[in-house]
């Protein structure tokens, strides 16, 4: 038998009405626009399954929206967030849409930066406001985001990835996951990993000053509770 | 742990549930036992705000299907034409009022689920007010109730999803209950009496929100859940004993859950949800 917390019973502190729907849609949000660094220009944001059909009564719409602009589920901003976008220059707009054999309340983000980039995210709520981040710019992943995540963009060459591994481990973190993408192209790698412990700043740093290193991020969880 | 043993432990410790529940959170490791209080302290201070609000101005829902009830009822309430006493009337009015503050996307904290988030604050609130309580003695009712809620989830459920609402204001139902017992200074004892009562008072509910919006039962089922709390907590507390032990009502509850075909599970495929007058309400909605 499973021994919870007090506060798996009672909290989180929520914006309503939906944990699944608006809470969970908030975090979705706001791990997207972490995840793609920058200042976002545009959002097109297609919402699947129940997401879909039940958007506008649960302010699923209002919540990923606040999310991309960087609210916590507990921000009673939440339900003012498209005049907020408007007022700070970020185009939205919600889309329903099949995204195939996913879970019901699936969205995928289509991000363009104001440098141009773009990037899409796709993700789900899995209820109690617990969110997966499913694919980064169609690749495949599993974040959870309930653990920090590092990001890493860089010149394909050998030793980077044991570099990054020495850090942690200096550190004593553990890493739980991790994806890799390499672009054959350009001969630029992403990377993508889940620790089981909260990175520092200084980590942050010492990862984007590797040797070939484009940008690396880290986005440590935030506001669960 | 098997709830007897609980009691046990807080009769040989001459300790509150409470209590108690604080001592095992401590010993999670997580935390120490003046942050977990603080914790409980922040949310109880979102729950004094939830319990007013939408009863000091009327509060529509962001379908704008439902809403305004609790204003209607606090008005009534002031007005002194409530058939209930004072305590069970301020109680009622607080259950509608987070409820409709949730479906208005305003700031609740989830107490087991956001569904089901007017009933604990409502009834540990309400006799606050009442009896002239400390906040100490909430934040341990609060850490009460969160220990009852904390068992149930262990060995059965408390998501509408999986067990029906049975799961969702039930259960906040016997979190209540319990907790209005410790602040009664009912012994623990009597505390898991009102807990199981509470339950088996809601056994069988079925969760068949009208769209799939947590409007339309759930706004009402809170008002329901919590005066069922105030109840099975009297009950309790007049000496009247659960015939069945609180785990096995809790067994009873979970059995009554997977039996419910998936149509009254919160799908909105069945019960309320599939009413003509739903369909048509359903169809209103618009941003
Ligand atoms: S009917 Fe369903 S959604 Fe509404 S309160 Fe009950 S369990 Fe929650």
């Amino acid at each position: 038998m499973e021994s919870l917390s007090l506060f798996d019973i009672t909290g989180p502190i929520m914006i309503g009405p939906s944990s699944s729907h608006t809470a969970g849609a908030v975090r979705l949000g706001k791990i997207a626009a972490n995840l793609v660094g920058g200042t976002i220009k545009e959002a097109k944001i297609h919402l699947h399954g129940s997401f879909a059909a039940t958007y506008r009564g649960h302010g699923t719409d209002k919540a990923l929206l606040a999310g991309i602009l960087g609210f916590n589920p507990s921000d009673e901003q939440i339900k003012d967030s498209p005049a907020i976008a408007q007022k700070r220059g970020l185009h939205y707009s919600i889309i329903t849409a099949d995204l195939g054999d996913v879970h019901p309340n699936s969205v995928k983000f289509d991000i363009t930066l104001t440098n141009g980039q773009h990037h899409s995210v796709t993700g789900s709520s899995l209820g109690g406001g617990r969110i997966i981040i499913t694919s980064i710019d169609d690749m495949e992943m599993n974040f959870t985001g309930d653990k920090p995540i590092i990001i890493a963009h860089y010149h394909d060459t050998p030793g980077i990835i044991a570099t990054i591994s020495t850090l942690l481990y200096e550190r004593e973190i553990n890493i739980g996951n991790m994806q890799v993408r390499r672009c054959r192209e350009d001969q630029t790698a992403y990377l993508y990993m889940e620790t089981d412990s909260l990175c520092d700043q200084l980590l942050e740093q010492q990862i984007s000053s590797i040797n070939g290193m484009y940008y690396a991020r880290i986005i440590n969880p935030f506001d669960h509770d | 742990m098997d709830y007897r043993e609980i009691i046990t432990y807080c009769h040989a410790n001459n300790i509150t549930l409470g209590q108690y529940a604080l001592q095992s959170e401590v010993k999670r490791g997580d935390s120490t036992a003046e942050k977990i209080k603080t914790r409980f302290a922040e949310m109880l201070d979102v729950m004094k705000q939830s319990t007013s609000s939408a009863a000091n101005k009327p509060l529509i829902s962001v379908s704008k299907i439902s809403g305004g009830n609790a204003y209607k009822y606090h008005q009534y309430q002031q007005n002194g034409d409530s058939l209930l006493g004072e305590l069970a009337a301020n109680a009622v009015t607080k259950a509608l009022s987070t409820a409709e503050t949730n479906a208005a996307m305003g700031k609740i904290v989830a107490c087991p689920t956001a569904g089901s988030s007017g009933i604990v604050p409502a009834a540990i609130l309400a006799c606050g007010e009442y009896f002239n309580l400390k906040q100490d003695q909430l934040i341990d009712a609060l850490m009460a109730a969160s220990l009852i809620g904390k068992l149930i989830a262990e060995s059965a459920t408390i998501s509408g999803a999986e067990g029906g609402c049975q799961a969702e204001t039930g259960a906040a139902a016997a979190m209540a209950a319990a907790a209005v017992c410790q602040l009664r200074a009912g012994s623990p004892e009597v505390c898991f009496y009102a807990a199981a009562i509470a339950i088996k008072n809601s056994l069988g509910l079925v969760c068949d929100p009208v769209g799939g919006y947590v409007e339309i039962p759930c706004v009402k089922r809170n008002a329901a859940g919590v005066t069922n709390a105030l109840i099975a907590a009297d009950m309790a507390l007049a000496g009247i004993i659960s015939y069945i032990p609180f785990d096995e009502t809790v067994t009873a509850m979970s059995n009554i859950g997977k039996m419910l075909p998936s149509a009254l599970k919160e799908t909105s495929g069945g019960g309320l949800a599939a009413t003509k007058t739903a369909a048509a309400l359903s169809g209103k909605i618009f941003n």
